[in-house]
């Protein structure tokens, strides 16, 4: 298409190889396990590491385990180019937890469990998180059906000013 | 036309999905051709046709379903899609959907169809250039749509292989050659660019002093806390200029250009000093050589010019002390102003607080550990400072018990405030008393018994108030702000005793030095008179006495100096003190001795120190406004203010870090801290006053300091303009201070003033207006964004994404037949069983949404009288969600 898809073609490839071993790298079209994905710089302390890989993987088995073209699937998704639209989608499809195609209280509690870290003393009491879910629900949940969907979800995210520039993976 | 062919081509090449994406949003033309692909699927599922041509006619919602079902059938048939496709092109092709359309739609549209139709057919074979120009923009077009909608890699990649062949074809030489290698260098160049200006934007965040640390602070302690530091960032500046203007225009030139050091009296140190003024207890109370030395104002030379320039150093210096505060005052004003623009107190008004907090915070390129742990530590304040706010607004309360008590705890703040102040005068009168008594007759208590009383005020008054203030219960940001103002109320006692005392320093100094003066006259005389008498000569040379023997005054500048220069530095060393043992000491205890205690220290009694953002705050308040005093009368002062401000920014990070734990409610910071600008002008303004005072009315010492000879220190500017300038100016300079032209001007700004306040205030109800306004646009926006219909399109893609292409439940309250979804269920193992019953309810919930009748059809619907996707039309389209079936007219 043009010479900046092939640029970054490239130099994704080649980030993709180098996660391969040996053997594996003449064998076509082979899938990396989440494991050695998720040692990435760029993916490693990010908290929704193994949803991102669960959610581009097309393995039947449902590891997270990535093929080259699932790679680039991510990586489109975390570029600059990708529209907002795309961004949301996927956003929301990482934050779907149960793959249910909606977010409820559970997916955003496993949400907020992310967001504040692993340790006991940022996490918050079960009354702040249920008044935080409470406080979600009430803005975003339009229909007041008890979880927030898709439509919804890109409703609050498309007046966010700055998930754009933060949705993003740099290689 | 060309135009007509091109939505043709359109649709030829669009998926199903793609396709159904223009309905009802598209313009007539369209929805002719949308018609043309649907009824290309009713030839596949021919038995279908009939109901769903039933359904399409009936309510909106029931077509959202439609659209579901139709979504599922063309998962199915999704392999078959790419041959049908190319089966497509064929031009026959077009004919044959023709034949359809009239077969099926009997309407009047039909006939136009027709005729569009057949001249798109002419078109094909007329314009073959023009066709292939559409095809090919709207092949390029493909390639863009493919990257824009969340599809899977493979199916964007057949799109794209079709689209790319295409290109190929037809671009030709273009993408070859000379222009290849120019557009392979523009990209790189564009990339270049790109990574360029990330960088900068790091270079220029890493310019910023202390940005990581404050961040770091904030993301532990919130953002009231860091709003401390932040001040203390912008108080660092503002010293640094005042630094600059002080020292390179008075301090450098003096040192660089005057008079050496031990030259003249006022820069030597006394003989009967000078056994005692290296001593270190001397130094420590900025006697011997400091007093001596370029820190202070009797340093200063009095020559009108120095050195090779001709550097007018009095009126420099003048000019330098004034021209701080100007520039202080301008300052404050502007980030003020600034700070107002941005406006808000801290209680954030967007709609999504929340959401954008959930959803939004997390920044995906982060890739470094540390960083991640402060990014969690900054989300989880940030969801605290949130819901204390939430917490607050969200308070039902008793508003007349609230307001007793508010009112009983201001009465009672007053009375301490108002027996305070009288302790001061108290105090202080008695100290003017003790101060003309024998030194000797009082006791310890006595003579300190000043500074004794202030302390204690300072140490017992603030957590009084803050205890007080708990009758309150006001949210803590605003708690804050009443705690600041009552501690600055209490401080201004502090600030007035201390000018008292000062004043009364330097009226027994000027006494002093009169007498002084008028015996150095006398002995002038004197020696005069024997010199000539003796010498038989009236050319008298001056008197050969080593300038540490001259009798000198008591230099009341230098006395005042000296008295700010060691409050500022018993300030910071009192500061100091208290964050080593009340923070670091107590929190080195608590944690230590916890082990061994018989209690628990960490939650108990003593516990960790919180940071106290109001003493603090006040304190940095107040220093700057000594230093604006103290300026004038000591030019090292500004200079170690620097330092101390340098120092305690790393002293305070590190203490807060380490010592101190969050407040128990995490608060956010008011945006703008216009508050403690506030007070900051306000001292400004109260240190401005002895300054101006002094400069107008108190004669200067005679021996010291660059106005020293003068009668008041202005007339250095008075002198300046008499000699230098040009008469023309002294007489404009004498029209512009006559009162006739001063008070016009005050009038004219005090009208000035009047008018630009009421503009301010017509704009801060235009835009209360337009938030009010914003705020009914986003309701309409919601209430049309819970109709499902208009974004359905979106949940197909999602649903083609989903690992096991799950479907999602359709949703529950426009479905009429619940039992349908369990049969089709097999692919939505999701679904809720209490969602159907749930679904009765929901319809009361949304009041603000048009209802979605669910009546059954009765009756066969009437012809369709207008375009049925058009939003515009008057009567309710299908995208509105209203039901046709509660409409008697259809």
């Amino acid at each position: 298409m043009s010479m900046s898809f092939f640029i970054h073609l490239f130099s994704a490839h080649k980030r993709f190889t180098e996660l391969l071993t040996k053997d594996e790298k003449d064998l076509p079209n082979n899938r990396v396990p989440m494991e050695r994905i998720l040692t990435l710089p760029e993916l490693k302390s990010n908290p929704f590491r193994k949803r991102i890989c669960n959610v581009f993987s097309t393995s039947e088995y449902k590891d997270g385990g990535l093929t080259f073209e699932d790679f680039l699937d991510l990586l489109s998704a975390f570029s600059d180019s990708a529209t907002l639209e795309i961004k949301s989608h996927y956003a929301f499809r990482i934050f779907d937890f149960d793959d249910d195609g909606t977010l409820d209280c559970g997916d955003l509690e496993k949400l907020v469990n992310c967001l504040t870290g692993e340790t006991d003393d940022t996490r918050l009491t079960p009354e702040e998180m249920r008044q935080l879910i409470n406080n979600i629900l009430e803005e975003s949940d339009i229909d007041k059906d008890g979880t927030v969907n898709l439509s919804e979800f890109q409703h609050v995210i498309s007046r966010s000013p700055d998930f754009v520039s933060s949705f993003k993976i740099v290689l | 036309m060309n135009f007509q062919l091109f939505t043709y081509n359109v649709h030829v090449f669009y998926s199903d999905e793609a396709r159904r994406r223009a309905q009802n949003r598209r313009a007539k033309p369209q929805r002719k051709a949308k018609k043309v692909s649907d009824d290309d699927e009713d030839d596949e599922d021919e038995d279908e046709a009939p109901r769903k041509k039933g359904q399409r006619k009936k309510t909106k919602p029931q077509d959202s379903d439609e659209d579901d079902e139709e979504d599922k059938r063309s998962v199915k048939r999704k392999t078959s899609k790419a041959s049908r496709k190319k089966a497509k092109e064929e031009s026959d092709e077009g004919s044959e959907e023709d034949k359809k359309k009239r077969r099926k739609q009997g309407t009047a549209g039909s006939k136009k169809d027709k005729e569009e139709q057949n001249k798109e057919k002419g078109n094909v074979k007329g314009k073959q250039g023009k066709d292939k120009g559409g095809e090919k923009d709207k092949k390029k077009k493909n390639g863009k749509i493919s990257r824009n909608k969340p599809w899977r890699m493979k199916r964007r990649l057949v799109l794209l292989k079709e689209a790319q062949e295409f290109v190929e074809k037809f671009e030709g030489a273009l993408g070859k050659g000379k222009g290849r290698k120019l557009y392979a260098y523009k990209v790189m160049m564009a990339k270049k660019l790109i990574k360029f200006k990330r960088d900068f934007e790091n270079f220029k965040t890493a310019c910023i002093p202390w940005e990581q640390k404050i961040k770091e602070v904030e993301s532990h302690f919130g953002s009231s806390v860091a709003s401390y530091f932040i001040f203390l960032r912008w108080m660092y500046g503002l010293n640094m200029v005042l630094f600059g203007l002080m020292f390179g225009l008075v301090v450098l030139p003096e040192i660089l250009m005057g008079l050496p050091y031990g030259s003249i009296p006022r820069k030597t140190v006394p003989r009967e000093e000078q056994e005692t003024a290296m001593d270190f207890s001397v130094l420590n109370d900025f006697g011997g050589y400091i007093k001596y030395s370029f820190l202070f104002y009797g340093y200063f030379n009095n020559n009108r010019r120095i050195g090779l320039l001709q550097f007018r150093l009095p009126l420099s210096y003048l000019l330098v002390g004034v021209g701080i505060f100007g520039y202080s005052l301008m300052v404050v004003i502007r980030t003020m102003a600034r700070n107002a623009n941005e406006g808000g107190d801290g209680a954030e008004e967007g709609e999504f607080t929340f959401s954008w907090k959930m959803f939004t915070s997390w920044d995906y390129l982060i890739g470094n550990p540390e960083t991640a742990d402060n990014k969690y530590a900054s989300i989880t304040t940030s969801f605290k400072e949130s819901i204390v706010d939430e917490q607050e607004n969200q308070k039902d309360e008793n508003i007349h018990l609230r307001r007793f008590l508010r009112v009983l705890a201001n009465f009672l703040i007053t009375c301490s405030l108002g027996g305070s102040g009288y302790l001061i005068y108290f105090v202080v009168k008695r100290s003017q008393d003790f101060a003309k008594m024998e030194k000797e007759n009082l006791s310890w208590l006595e003579k300190n018994e000043v500074e004794f009383v202030m302390s204690l005020l300072g140490l017992v008054c603030p957590p009084l108030f803050e205890t007080i203030a708990e009758l309150e219960d006001y949210h803590p940001r605003i708690a804050l702000k009443w705690q600041l103002g009552r501690i600055f109320a209490l401080f201004l006692g502090n600030l007035y005793t201390f000018l008292f005392a000062l004043f009364d320093e330097v009226n027994e100094k000027l006494e002093t030095e009169k007498s002084i003066k008028n015996a150095t006259d006398w002995a002038f005389e004197q020696y005069y008179t024997n010199y000539s008498s003796h010498y038989n000569t009236t050319d008298v040379p001056p008197p050969n006495v080593h300038p540490a023997d001259v009798i000198r005054g008591p230099c009341w500048e230098d006395a005042v100096g000296i008295g700010f220069v060691k409050l500022i530095v018993s300030d910071m060393q009192v500061t100091y003190l208290t964050i080593l043992i009340g923070d670091f000491a107590r929190a080195f205890i608590v944690r230590f001795l916890n082990y061994c205690w018989c209690w628990d220290l960490e939650a108990g009694f003593p516990s960790y120190g919180e940071f106290d953002i109001s003493g603090n705050v006040l304190g940095l308040i107040f220093n700057q406004g000594m230093i604006w005093m103290g300026a004038f009368y000591a030019p090292g002062l500004v200079g170690l203010n620097v330092l101390r401000l340098l120092s305690s920014m790393y002293y305070q990070c590190w203490a807060v870090m380490c010592c101190n734990v969050p407040h128990e409610r995490v608060f956010k910071a008011s945006r703008s801290n216009n508050f403690y600008m506030g007070l900051l002008l306000l001292v400004l303004f109260l240190s401005l006053l002895p300054v101006v005072y002094t400069i107008m009315t108190v004669s200067p010492s005679f021996d010291c300091g660059p106005f020293s000879g003068q009668g008041k220190m202005y007339d250095v500017i008075m002198e300046t303009i008499e000699q230098d300038l040009p008469p023309f100016l002294a007489n404009i300079f004498t029209y512009a201070t006559n009162p006739g032209l001063i008070l016009p001007a005050v009038l004219l700004m005090v009208l000035a003033i009047y008018y630009l306040n009421a503009v301010s205030k017509g704009y801060q109800n235009a835009n209360l207006d337009l938030k009010k306004k914003m705020k009914i646009t986003r309701d309409e926006e919601k209430n049309r964004r819970n109709n499902k219909d208009s974004t359905n399109e979106v949940m197909k893609d999602l649903e083609d994404l989903l690992p096991n292409k799950s479907l999602i439940p359709p949703p529950v309250e426009e479905e009429p037949h619940p039992d349908v979804i369990v049969d089709k269920g097999a692919k939505s193992p999701k679904i809720k069983p209490g969602a159907a019953a749930r679904g009765v309810n929901l319809q009361k919930d949304v009041s603000l949404a048009a209802p979605n009748p669910r009546a059954p059809v009765t009756r066969a619907p009437g012809p369709r009288r207008g375009p049925p996707g058009n939003a515009r039309s008057p009567q309710p389209g299908p995208g509105r969600g209203r039901g046709r079936g509660g409409h008697p007219s259809r």
